[in-house]
């Protein structure tokens, strides 16, 4: 068995507000995070000794998580922020395991927030996200990160007769889901048709195909398996975890219809011991519908190519085989940027906890978390569980 | 100047040769005497075999469009008067892919494994930007 399996649990989660929060900055967003997470935990600020952040484009640091320890007035023996978005956001959990693991700290807090929607105008907005292309050989094409996506998106229509319909019937599950969440940011139901409708935004990609922009700030408390007994909540161990890097740019990238989600998955089941018929639900990085189609396929959830007819089946609907995006994702539940992972992070512990209320998953006892960074470039897959054994 | 504020490549010690060439109306990518691959963009070793033996070559300029998309919403201001426009990857004949756009083209018609070949867009002096247009058979 490997070394690591269950020997770290979440112990403590939380979110900030989340949608449009003008009133509180970057800065604040993830402090409180931080807060809220402590409290969820039942621990205090000065049990933390390791803090690991991500930046912020709107209040940015040169040393994001030092200037949150000093603003916290913590002194961890493990800190650092990491240049997260999307896969690396999950890619720390085992970082911070590791650490835990080897003795460098005992309780690690993670928190990341970001004011995308409030802290920065929509052209910075846009500006900031579109400049994950290649200064040379990409950007000067005028492209946005929906033209990115909407590229893997046309390959596979191309190569497997996938649909616009289909990648439609993501975006309304997800709403259906944060139709059951209060927090979430947009909670009216949608049709198929109301996504075909919406406005072309980079074809296929039509506006509800594409996710939010957001305020908002999440964190999690780390700690071993056995300090996690003392915690007030039942704690939610990481079974396995796995990453996989293609490419960073989408023009290198070796297939545009299969990702490194592949090798992302494959070694998290095999630490984990389980495969994709033991998840009860999974949360899947869904900054633009094809990104969930894609992984879906990837992570083995149904044969390459299927990812259309699996999401119209009604699969990913809570009551489904496989309920996906069960807070409504960042396509209806929130997408404040890099720290957006992190909420498909707290709700899979409230899940695993039971206390997801009108949208809890019956009986959830192991999940998948994937998240992809980059433009379905780099992936992490974590299997989290409530048993460790 | 229709392109003044749009992002313009700055050309790098690695890349000189390449943006020389594109003014020069040649698509210059780089082949390994050692394996006989060929890459793009351009690095300072093979990608393939990491022989260090690498040379300039001119491209055909011909390949296929793998993936497209029609850009509706520009990315800024500078982009907004070309809107639509179509973003495609190129699988070049000799095996590389790079991004483009596709010009000369009817966007609402757009099809993956369109045969495609390079033309140059003068941006500044220094500066012509490789784009693609269908061959018409």
């Amino acid at each position: 068995m490997h070394p690591m399996r269950g020997k770290v649990a979440i112990v403590g989660a939380a979110d900030t507000e989340v949608g449009i929060v003008p009133d509180l900055s970057a800065t604040q967003l993830c402090i409180d995070a931080a807060l809220r997470a402590l409290k969820d935990a039942g621990t205090s600020k000065d049990q933390v000794d390791g803090l690991i952040t991500c930046n912020s484009m709107a209040e940015p640091y040169m040393y994001h998580a030092e200037a949150m320890a000093e603003y916290l007035q913590i002194f961890p023996s493990y800190c650092m922020s990491v240049g997260a978005g999307g896969g690396t956001t999950f890619s720390i959990l085992h970082h911070a395991a590791s650490a835990i693991a080897t003795g460098v700290c005992d309780t690690v807090l993670i928190s990341m927030a970001d004011s995308m929607r409030s802290g920065l105008t929509r052209d910075q907005a846009m500006a900031m996200q579109s400049s994950t292309g290649h200064t040379q050989f990409e950007i000067p094409y005028g492209p946005t990160v929906p033209a990115f996506y909407a590229l893997i998106a046309q390959a596979h229509m191309a190569r497997y007769g996938t649909t616009a319909e289909q990648f439609a019937a993501i975006a309304v599950s997800t709403r259906t889901h944060a139709s059951l969440n209060p927090t979430a940011q947009k909670r009216d139901l949608i049709t198929v048709e109301d996504v075909v409708n919406s406005r072309l935004i980079a074809d296929p990609l039509h506006l509800l195909d594409c996710s939010l922009v957001s305020d908002g700030g999440s964190a999690v408390i780390l700690t071993s398996a056995e300090r996690a007994a003392d915690f007030p909540h039942s704690p939610v161990y990481l079974l396995g975890f796995g990453e996989g890097h293609g490419h960073e740019h989408i023009s290198q990238a070796q297939s545009l219809t299969t990702s490194t989600a592949v090798e992302a998955g494959q070694r998290a089941y095999e630490m984990a011991g389980l495969g994709p018929k033991d998840m009860d639900f999974a949360q899947l990085y869904d900054c633009f519908t094809p990104t969930v189609l894609v992984e879906l396929e990837d992570l083995g959830f149904c044969e390459k190519g299927e990812g259309g007819p699996y999401v119209e089946s009604g699969a990913i609907e809570l009551g489904g085989a496989l309920p996906v995006n069960t807070h409504g994702g960042l396509l209806s539940h929130c997408h404040p940027g890099n720290p957006g992972s992190m909420f498909a992070l707290t709700e899979t512990v409230t899940q695993l906890r039971h206390q997801a209320g009108e949208r809890q998953v019956k009986n959830a006892e192991v999940a998948l978390v994937h998240a992809q960074g980059g433009i379905m470039s780099s992936h992490t897959t974590l299997i989290l569980s409530t048993e460790n054994s | 100047m229709a392109h003044a504020d749009k992002n313009l490549p700055r050309s790098t010690p690695e890349t000189k040769v390449f943006w020389e060439g594109c003014r020069e109306g040649e698509l210059r990518i780089q082949r390994c005497a050692d394996c006989g691959e060929h890459q793009f963009y351009p690095r300072i070793i093979c990608s393939h075999c990491t022989s260090d033996q690498i040379e300039w070559v001119v491209s055909q300029g011909q390949g296929e469009l793998i993936s497209y998309t029609v850009v509706r919403r520009a990315v800024s201001d500078a982009y907004a008067a070309e809107v639509p426009y179509v973003i495609g990857i190129i699988q070049l004949a000799e095996g590389p892919t790079m991004m483009s756009s596709l010009v000369d083209c009817d966007c609402e018609n757009v099809t993956v494994g369109t045969k495609v070949e390079v033309v140059f867009e003068n941006w500044t002096e220094e500066i012509s930007v490789p784009k693609f247009r269908p061959v018409n058979p």
